[in-house]
């Protein structure tokens, strides 16, 4: 199977939206993950719900409340903008934003319930072999909620690859700067005679998301039994 | 000097203790649910008390009225759990070596004293009970503790593995000067290990001192399982055809299996209340090896079928006795009576034989 040049560029746009996506919801999923995991504060019921928000509101929705939010004339926009040149509207790392909010949830669950899996004892019985609050989270709970870290990325990143109503409401359709992977098979699919193309990228976007799945099972299994020590 | 003064309030329990330790070994006894375990995480700071205060020398770890309330980290207390709590995802090696002390005790040295050199790459989930609580103990050394805290360390350990630990928490103590506190409900624990023991029931002190004292007091245990009491002597003489140590005590020689170092120093034997018998006279056709004489002192008896009694050995140290209430009323067994008390040597081996 030869992919045109055009193809090539949607795939790696694709990876590259993925991508980004997955390092700007890691270390938010990460702190709130352990914010609610770990504390509690008032406010707390309202900040999961907030968080859990992308997974049942229309996608469309998420999409247009960004483009209020994010858009040249929105309040946050207007300001990233300003100071620092940052535009996310219409742009790829407005695909990868829209991406990284709808993966939100997934992230955050995935941590969290890892986190909470965690003898909280281990973390005590370091603190009192010296180790300060920062040491113990980095030395006892990060390694220990690793598989939960990479169930939340390789979750995040497929559904980046797959993300469509919010994407396409925030950053538009334009092929070589936001048209992802599922964007261009809904245009195929729009066209006449389109398709056979369009089968070519469905094929592809399997493959994509298989063999990541497939990776996260192998990377899973070996985390587990480096954090657990068993053979 | 460590000095606990703590108040905490939870539903349906208050934790009020106030008590003085002094460097030696200290054990927390008393039933599940009495606070021990609750006493050691205030020491420790996992848990907070609502006032009062908890110092080691002359330095606060925590004082309500002043406010302090010192981090874990800047405890410096070794803690060893009952479950060890060894880091999972970290070998032996990295587990001894994570609260590693500069100018602390040598880490070659740990490993020989606990004898786990062969154990250092393995993973904790690898180890038996026993290896993983001397690598828990030894972990807390290493941190260079000013106080090691064990719930009941023990506890999970069958005979055979607690034998092998019983002599590293001695040592604990009289090697490395460190003070130890440990929480225990068994007796015998208790009895062989510690110098001091605070009787804790629901949340309270009911007892403490010097264990063979509190040991002896009446009504400081719950069943007459748990009725022991300590005597003291030190070994004379070594019968190596059958086997036996002698020891020399003011009220008659005790007959033991097994050698013991012989020597001046003093060891403690502990009693179980249920392995000695009375007898009026001195019985001459019995297997019993060891009769020590002896006057009662007490009688507690209560409306159930079990009696108590406390005898005054010659030599001043007591020894109780748990017999039927209708063997004590059948033989007339009263105060101020002289008696003989006879053991079974077969019923005290190396675990109720301490050095004091």
């Amino acid at each position: 199977m030869n992919l045109t040049p055009e193809e090539w560029t949607t795939i790696f746009l694709s990876l590259r939206v993925a991508l980004l996506a997955t390092l700007i919801c890691f270390p938010i999923g990460l702190g709130l993950a352990w914010l609610l995991a770990r504390k509690d504060f008032w406010g707390k019921s309202l900040l999961n719900s907030l968080i859990h928000l992308p997974l049942v509101l229309p996608p469309v929705v998420t999409g247009y409340l960004l483009l209020i939010a994010f858009g040249k004339k929105g309040v946050i926009g207007a300001f990233l903008e300003q100071t620092f040149g940052l535009v996310f509207a219409f742009r790829w790392t407005g695909a990868a934003l829209a991406a990284a909010l709808m993966a939100l949830p997934l992230m955050v669950r995935a941590i969290r319930l890892s986190i909470e899996s965690i003898d909280q004892r281990l973390e005590g019985a370091a603190a009192t072999l010296g180790a300060s609050p920062l040491r113990v989270f980095a030395t006892v709970t990060l390694p220990l909620a690793a598989p939960g870290m990479l169930a939340g990325i390789i979750l995040t990143y497929v559904k980046a690859l797959g993300e469509f109503g919010a994407t396409i409401t925030f950053v538009s359709n334009i092929p070589g700067q936001t048209q992802t992977l599922s964007l261009a098979i809904y245009s195929l699919l729009q066209t006449p005679d389109g398709d056979a193309a369009a089968l070519r990228l469905i094929l592809l976007s399997i493959a994509l998301a298989l063999a990541a799945l497939l990776a996260s099972e192998l990377l899973a299994k070996r985390l587990t039994r480096r954090v657990t020590g068993t053979p | 000097m460590i000095e606990i003064s703590v108040k905490q309030s939870r539903p349906n329990f208050t934790l009020d203790v106030n008590i003085k330790l002094g460097h030696g070994i200290t054990a927390l006894f008393g039933a599940s649910g009495a606070g021990k375990s609750s006493l050691l995480n205030l020491i420790a700071g996992l848990q907070q008390p609502d006032s009062g205060r908890i110092r080691i020398g002359s330095e606060s770890l925590y004082d309500s009225k002043a406010r302090i309330n010192l981090a874990i980290h800047k405890r410096h207390i070794g803690y060893v759990f009952q479950d060890a709590l060894l880091l999972p995802h970290l070998s032996v090696r990295s587990n001894l070596r994570y609260g590693i002390k500069q100018g602390g005790m040598e880490f070659s040295s740990i490993v020989e004293f606990l004898g786990i050199s062969a154990l250092l790459d393995r993973r904790p989930s690898t180890l038996s009970g026993g290896e993983r609580q001397r690598v828990s103990i030894g972990r807390a050394l290493l941190s260079a503790p000013r106080l090691v805290l064990m719930d009941e360390p023990l506890a999970s350990l069958d005979i055979e593995r607690k034998r092998e630990i019983f002599p590293y928490i001695e040592q604990l103590q009289k090697k490395f000067g460190i003070p130890v506190i440990f929480v225990s409900h068994a007796i015998e624990e208790v009895a062989r290990l510690a110098q001091h023991v605070v009787v804790m029931r629901d949340g309270k002190v009911v007892a403490e001192g010097g264990t063979q004292a509190v040991m002896n007091l009446p009504d400081s245990h719950t069943s007459r399982f748990e009725k022991t009491s300590i005597l003291t002597g030190k070994p004379a003489s070594y019968d190596s055809a059958y086997g036996l140590t002698t020891i020399a005590h003011p009220a008659g020689n005790i007959s033991l299996t097994g050698q013991l170092p012989h020597g001046k120093t003093p060891v403690r034997i502990v009693v179980r209340a249920t392995d000695v018998t009375l007898a009026l006279g001195k019985p001459k056709d019995i297997s019993a090896r060891t009769m020590l004489k002896g006057t009662i002192a007490k009688c507690e008896i209560d409306g159930s079928p079990i009696a108590i009694i406390h005898v005054k050995l010659e030599g001043g140290e007591e020894l109780s006795a748990a017999l039927t209430r209708k063997a004590r009323d059948q033989l007339g067994l009263d105060e101020g009576q002289a008696v003989w008390c006879l053991l079974k040597s077969v019923s005290i081996d190396e675990r109720w034989i301490a050095s004091t």
